[in-house]
C-alpha cells in the first residue's frame, strides 16, 4: 500500500488513483469525475454515494479510500451508459423508478447487489435491502416495481 | 392521424442519463481555476458582532482569502437581499440573528483547506436577547429580531408591505368576509381549537451548490442549483446595481428542490466572492448546512368555528401565526396566499382570517411543497373532524354537506370554478370503501380511518415567457426558465409542444434554464409551471405552426387556409405533404434558418381590497387534494402504522398520467414524513437534530403497504379555455390532506386528538395515557 495512491479496478479497468491518507473513497472518485457517486447526507445514512466494493454496497462518503485499495469498484456508469443500459437501469426507466434522479445511481447499485445475491427477491426483501437508500422525491413504489421488473428481465435472460 | 402527445405516459426524456449517473447537475460542475468556499456560521442565536479574526485561518496552507462583510459591502450596492423584505445580508455585519447564519467565507484551493480555515476563524460577539417561538415573538415586550425593516416589493401581490419598525411582525394579513364574530355569537355550537406544526426541512438530496465567475464586460455568471434563475438574476442585478443583462444565471437538472431553492441562497455570496477575488468561486454546502439555510414554517393556528344545529358551518375565525425565522425569505407571501385559504374548502358565509408572519431567532423559513397549505389544512381538517364527531355526524358526510362547490363564493369573494372539491371527496369515499365497516384489529392494536381535503390557490399574478424554435432540419427546441427538479416539466413541455406541432415528444429538446438565452419565468414554484409556462409554450408553438403553414402553403403553391399540420408535415388538400425539413428548405433555399415562436402568459388578477382581502379574481386556478388514511395504532407503544394512504386530487387534464400519479404519491410520502417523524428540535435557538442521521425522513420501510393516487380529470369550460389542454398543477396536491387524515384516523382508532405534529409514538402514547386519566377524547 503506497501512501498517496490506491490501485483499484474501476468499472472493469485497472487504475491507480491519487489518494491521501484521509481521503474518502467518494473524494477520490469525484476527483476522477465519476459523477454518479454523489455526496448527500455525508454521514453514510442516505445511500446516494453508494459504490459496489468487491460487489458489496458501501457508503463511499465514510469509507477511507485506502480501505478500498486493491478492490474492484463498480459505479452506475459501469453498469451501462445511455444507449447501452444495463438491465437494472432499463427497468428503472421502464417503471419510472426516479424523479429528480440524484439518488438513482445509488438505488440502481443497491438493487444490482441484491439481484446478484438473490435473483427472486420478495417485496419485503427488496424493501429491506434498499432501506439504506433514501429518496426525498418518494419514488419508492416505482423503485420497488423497477427491482421486480429487473428480476423478471434477468430471469428471461438466464 | 398523428397520435396525441398530451395524455401519454411518456417516460421522462432524461431517464437514461439519470439511471447511468451521467445527467447534468450543478453538483457535478467544476470551473477551471475555481476556489472552494466554506462558510463560517454564527453559533449565537442573536448577538452583536464585535470582531472577526481571520489571522489563523489565513495561515492555513491553501487558504487564499477569508471574506467578511467588509469585503462584500465594498463591491455591492445594497446591503440586503430578500424577495419580500430586503432583510438578509450576504454575510452578517452588525448582528447575527440565528445559529447558522453566514458570518464569513473561507476561500481555498481545495475544500479541505477551506474547511480547516473555517474552523480557525474567530468570531467575537456580545449576546443579545433572543426569541424563538412565533407566539412569544408577537408580545409587546419581545426582543426585536430586526430594528428596522425595508419592504422590497419585488412582487405585485406584496406591494402592500410597509417598511416597519419596533415589531417582529413582518406582515399581518387580514380577510373579512361577512361578520364572523356576530355569526359566532348566534351559532348553535362553537368550537375553539389550537393546532401547531413544528419547523421542518426540505432536505433535497442535492444540497445547495453554486459557482460564481466574472467574465467579459464584467458579466457575472452564476451556475446554481436554483428553482428560479430569473428571480436570482433580478436580485443579483439589484445587489450589484448592474443591468440584468450583465447577470447570467444558469442551472441544470436539480436533485430536488421542494421550495428550498427559491430566492437567493448561495448566489449572492459566490457572486460577491468572484467579484472580490476575480476567480471562479464554488460553494457546495453539506446536508447539515441545508438544515440552517431554509426551513418550513412552524405555525400556531387557532380556529373558532360556528356550526348550526343541522350541521352547517356558519362562521369561522382563523388566527394563523407563521414562524418565518430570522429572515423573511418568501414567508410574507406564504402568510398571505395561504392565509386566505385558512378556512378550508368549505362554503362558509362568515369568515375572518388573521394571518401573520413573524420573525424569530431561528433559521429562515420559506416555501415548501404546499406553500403553507399542509400547516393550515392540519388545523382546519383536524377541527372539521372534531366538529363532525362532536355532533355525531359522519366526518365524510359532514364535509360533503359543507363543501365549497363551483359557482359559490370563496372567503376571498372569488367565485369558485373548475375546482372538483365534490368529485375529490366522492373519489375518497369510493376508494376508501367508506360506507363499508372497518375490520377491527386485535388488541393491543386498534385500527382507524380518516379523510381530509385541502384547497390551494395558485400564486397569482405571475408571468411566464417561452420560445419555441424550429431549426433548418425541422427539429424543435424549447427555451424556457422552468427548472426541472424531478417533476418532469421538461417531458411535459415536450409533450405540449409536440401536440401542437403534430410531432413526437421524444423529438423535442427542452433546454435547461440559462438567463442568457431562456426568457423570464417567475419561478418553478407553487405548482404554477404546467399552467403558466404551458400556456406560454402553447402560444409559442402555435406561432411556429402558423409560420410553418404559411411557408408550407407557399412552397406547395396553395392558399395558407387550405393546408394543415399532420404528422410533422404541412399537408395540402390534394394529399401532397411537405415534412418540416422540406418546408425549411423551400423557405430558406438550403438547410438553414429558424422559425421562432414566442409565448407570454400572465393570468388575470384583481388585487384584493386591503383589510378585507376581497377580490373577484384572486387566483388563476385552484388545486384540490384529498387523502384517506387507514392506520393501526399500537396502544402499548403509541406507534402509528399507516397501512393505507390514498390520495385523490383534481388535476384538470393529466398531460402525463404516470408522472401525475408519481407526483401525488411522492408528495404524500414527503408529507407522511412531516406527519410521523419530521421536526426540527431547537434548544435555545440551537438546532439539535441537524442532518439525516438525526432527522428521520421517510425510507423504504416507512411507505404505507398500500399507497395509491387517483385523480379527477375535471373539465370546466371556463378553465379549459384558459389552461393548456385543460391542465393544472399537481406537484403539491398530494401533501394537502395527509397529516390531518392520519390524525383523524388515529382518533378513530384510539379516541385521542393530537393537535401538534408530528404524531410520534411518544406523543400518541402520552395522549392515550392522559385520556385514560379522564382527559380529552373529543
Amino acid at each position: 500500500m503506497s501512501d498517496d495512491v490506491i490501485r483499484v479496478v474501476l468499472n472493469g479497468e485497472p487504475v491507480t488513483l491519487p489518494a491521501a491518507a484521509d481521503d474518502t473513497l467518494l473524494e477520490v472518485l469525484r476527483r476522477e469525475r465519476v459523477h454518479s457517486t454523489r455526496e448527500s447526507c455525508g454521514q453514510g445514512v442516505c445511500g446516494t454515494c453508494t459504490v459496489l466494493v468487491d460487489g458489496r454496497s458501501v457508503a463511499s462518503c465514510i469509507l477511507l479510500a485506502h480501505l478500498a485499495d486493491d478492490t474492484e469498484l463498480e459505479t452506475a456508469e459501469g453498469l451501462g451508459l445511455p444507449g447501452h443500459l444495463g438491465v437494472v437501469q432499463e427497468a428503472f426507466v421502464a417503471e419510472a423508478g426516479f424523479q429528480c434522479g440524484f439518488c438513482t445511481p445509488g438505488m440502481v447499485l443497491a438493487a444490482t447487489e441484491l439481484l446478484r445475491r438473490n435473483p427472486t427477491p420478495t417485496d419485503d426483501e427488496i424493501r429491506h435491502h434498499l432501506a439504506g437508500n433514501l429518496c426525498r422525491c418518494g419514488a419508492y413504489p416505482e423503485i420497488l416495481a423497477a427491482v421486480r421488473h429487473a428480476a423478471r428481465l434477468l430471469a428471461e435472460e438466464a | 392521424m398523428t397520435r396525441h402527445q398530451v395524455g401519454r405516459s411518456l417516460p421522462r426524456l432524461e431517464g437514461e442519463a439519470k439511471v447511468t449517473g451521467t445527467a447534468e447537475y450543478i453538483h457535478n460542475l467544476d470551473v477551471p481555476g475555481q476556489l472552494h468556499g466554506v462558510i463560517v456560521r454564527s453559533v449565537e442565536p442573536h448577538a452583536r458582532l464585535v470582531e472577526i479574526d481571520t489571522t489563523a485561518a489565513l495561515a492555513v496552507d491553501g487558504v487564499r482569502y477569508v471574506i467578511t462583510s467588509h469585503e462584500v459591502r465594498a463591491v455591492t450596492a445594497v446591503d440586503h437581499v430578500g424577495p419580500a423584505f430586503a432583510d438578509q445580508p450576504v454575510l452578517a455585519f452588525d448582528e447575527v440573528r440565528f445559529v447558522g447564519e453566514p458570518v464569513a467565507c473561507v476561500l481555498a484551493d481545495d475544500p479541505r483547506a477551506a474547511a480547516r480555515g473555517a474552523e480557525l476563524v474567530e468570531v467575537t460577539t456580545e449576546p443579545l436577547e433572543a426569541v424563538y417561538d412565533e407566539v412569544a415573538a408577537c408580545a409587546e415586550d419581545a426582543p426585536l429580531v430586526h430594528e428596522h425593516l425595508d419592504a422590497s416589493a419585488m412582487f405585485a401581490d406584496l406591494k402592500g408591505l410597509d417598511d416597519r419598525e419596533g415589531t417582529n411582525v413582518a406582515l399581518d394579513y387580514t380577510l373579512r368576509h361577512g361578520d364572523a364574530e356576530a355569526a359566532l355569537a348566534e351559532a348553535d355550537h362553537v368550537f375553539e381549537d389550537t393546532f401547531r406544526t413544528p419547523a421542518s426541512v426540505h432536505a433535497a438530496m442535492e444540497p445547495f451548490v453554486a459557482i460564481g465567475e466574472v467574465g467579459d464586460r464584467g458579466v457575472i455568471t452564476v451556475h446554481s442549483a436554483t428553482q428560479n434563475p430569473s428571480m436570482i438574476q433580478v436580485e443579483l442585478a439589484r445587489l450589484f446595481d448592474v443591468p440584468e443583462n450583465r447577470i447570467r444565471v444558469r442551472t441544470a437538472w436539480l436533485g430536488g428542490g421542494f421550495g428550498a431553492k427559491l430566492y437567493p441562497k448561495l448566489e449572492p455570496l459566490v457572486a460577491a466572492c468572484a467579484v472580490i477575488t476575480r476567480r471562479p468561486v464554488r460553494i457546495a454546502v453539506t446536508m447539515d448546512e441545508q438544515f440552517v439555510t431554509l426551513t418550513r414554517h412552524a405555525t400556531t393556528t387557532t380556529l373558532r368555528t360556528g356550526v348550526s344545529a343541522d350541521g352547517r358551518i356558519t362562521a369561522r375565525v382563523c388566527d394563523v401565526t407563521w414562524n418565518t425565522g430570522a429572515y423573511a425569505d418568501i414567508g410574507p407571501r406564504v402568510a398571505q396566499k395561504t392565509g386566505f385559504t385558512a378556512a378550508g374548502p368549505y362554503d362558509i358565509e362568515h369568515v375572518s382570517i388573521d394571518s401573520r408572519c413573524v420573525y424569530t431567532n431561528t433559521p429562515p423559513a420559506g416555501a415548501m411543497r404546499g406553500f403553507g397549505v399542509p400547516q393550515v389544512s392540519w388545523a382546519y381538517e383536524s377541527q372539521t373532524d372534531i366538529i363532525a364527531r362532536s355532533l355525531g355526524i359522519d366526518p365524510l358526510e359532514f364535509r360533503d354537506r359543507n363543501l365549497l362547490r363551483n359557482g359559490r363564493p370563496h372567503a376571498t369573494g372569488t367565485a369558485m370554478h373548475g375546482t372538483a372539491t365534490a368529485e375529490v371527496l366522492a373519489e375518497l369515499r369510493r376508494a376508501m370503501a367508506w360506507d363499508e365497516p372497518l375490520t377491527q384489529a386485535a388488541a393491543p392494536l386498534r385500527r382507524g380511518r380518516g379523510v381530509a381535503v385541502g384547497l390551494k390557490a395558485v400564486i397569482t399574478p405571475s408571468t411566464s415567457v417561452a420560445l419555441v424554435d424550429l431549426s433548418g432540419d425541422g427539429s424543435v427546441t424549447v427555451s424556457c426558465s422552468t427548472t426541472d427538479m424531478g417533476q418532469a416539466s421538461a417531458t411535459a413541455y415536450a409533450q405540449i409542444v409536440a401536440e401542437v406541432l403534430t410531432i413526437e415528444a421524444e423529438d423535442v429538446t427542452v433546454l435547461h434554464p440559462d438567463t442568457r438565452s431562456t426568457p423570464y419565468d417567475m419561478g418553478t414554484l407553487g405548482s404554477r409551471s404546467l399552467y403558466h409556462m404551458g400556456n406560454a409554450l402553447t402560444e409559442a408553438a402555435r406561432e411556429v405552426r402558423g409560420q410553418l403553414l404559411a411557408a408550407g402553403a407557399e412552397a406547395l403553391g396553395v392558399r395558407a387556409d387550405t393546408v394543415t399540420l399532420t404528422d410533422g408535415a404541412v399537408s395540402a388538400a390534394d394529399g401532397r405533404r411537405l415534412p418540416f425539413a422540406e418546408v425549411m428548405l423551400a423557405r430558406f433555399g438550403m438547410q438553414a434558418g429558424n422559425l421562432i415562436g414566442r409565448g407570454v402568459f400572465t393570468p388575470p388578477y384583481a388585487k384584493p381590497e386591503p383589510g378585507t382581502g376581497q377580490s373577484p379574481q384572486i387566483a388563476a386556478f385552484w388545486m384540490v387534494g384529498g387523502a384517506g388514511a387507514e392506520v393501526v395504532v399500537d396502544t402499548d407503544t403509541g406507534e402509528v402504522t399507516v397501512e393505507r394512504l390514498l390520495i385523490a386530487a383534481d388535476v384538470g387534464t393529466a398531460v402525463n398520467p404516470k408522472v401525475v400519479t408519481t407526483q401525488l404519491k411522492g408528495a404524500a410520502t414527503m408529507q407522511l414524513g412531516m406527519t410521523r417523524s419530521e421536526e426540527l428540535i431547537f434548544a435555545d435557538g440551537q438546532l439539535t437534530n441537524m442532518g439525516l442521521g438525526a432527522y428521520k425522513i421517510p425510507g423504504f420501510l416507512d411507505v404505507p403497504g398500500q399507497l395509491a393516487a387517483v385523480f379527477v380529470e375535471d373539465h370546466d369550460p371556463e378553465r379549459d379555455e384558459s389552461a393548456p389542454f385543460g391542465a393544472k398543477g399537481v406537484g403539491e396536491s398530494g401533501t394537502f390532506g395527509v397529516s390531518p387524515a392520519v390524525a383523524n384516523a388515529v382518533h378513530d382508532a384510539v379516541g385521542v386528538r393530537i393537535r401538534e405534529l408530528p404524531l410520534t409514538p411518544e406523543r400518541v402514547w402520552r395522549a392515550m395515557r392522559a385520556a385514560d386519566d379522564g382527559g380529552d377524547r373529543r
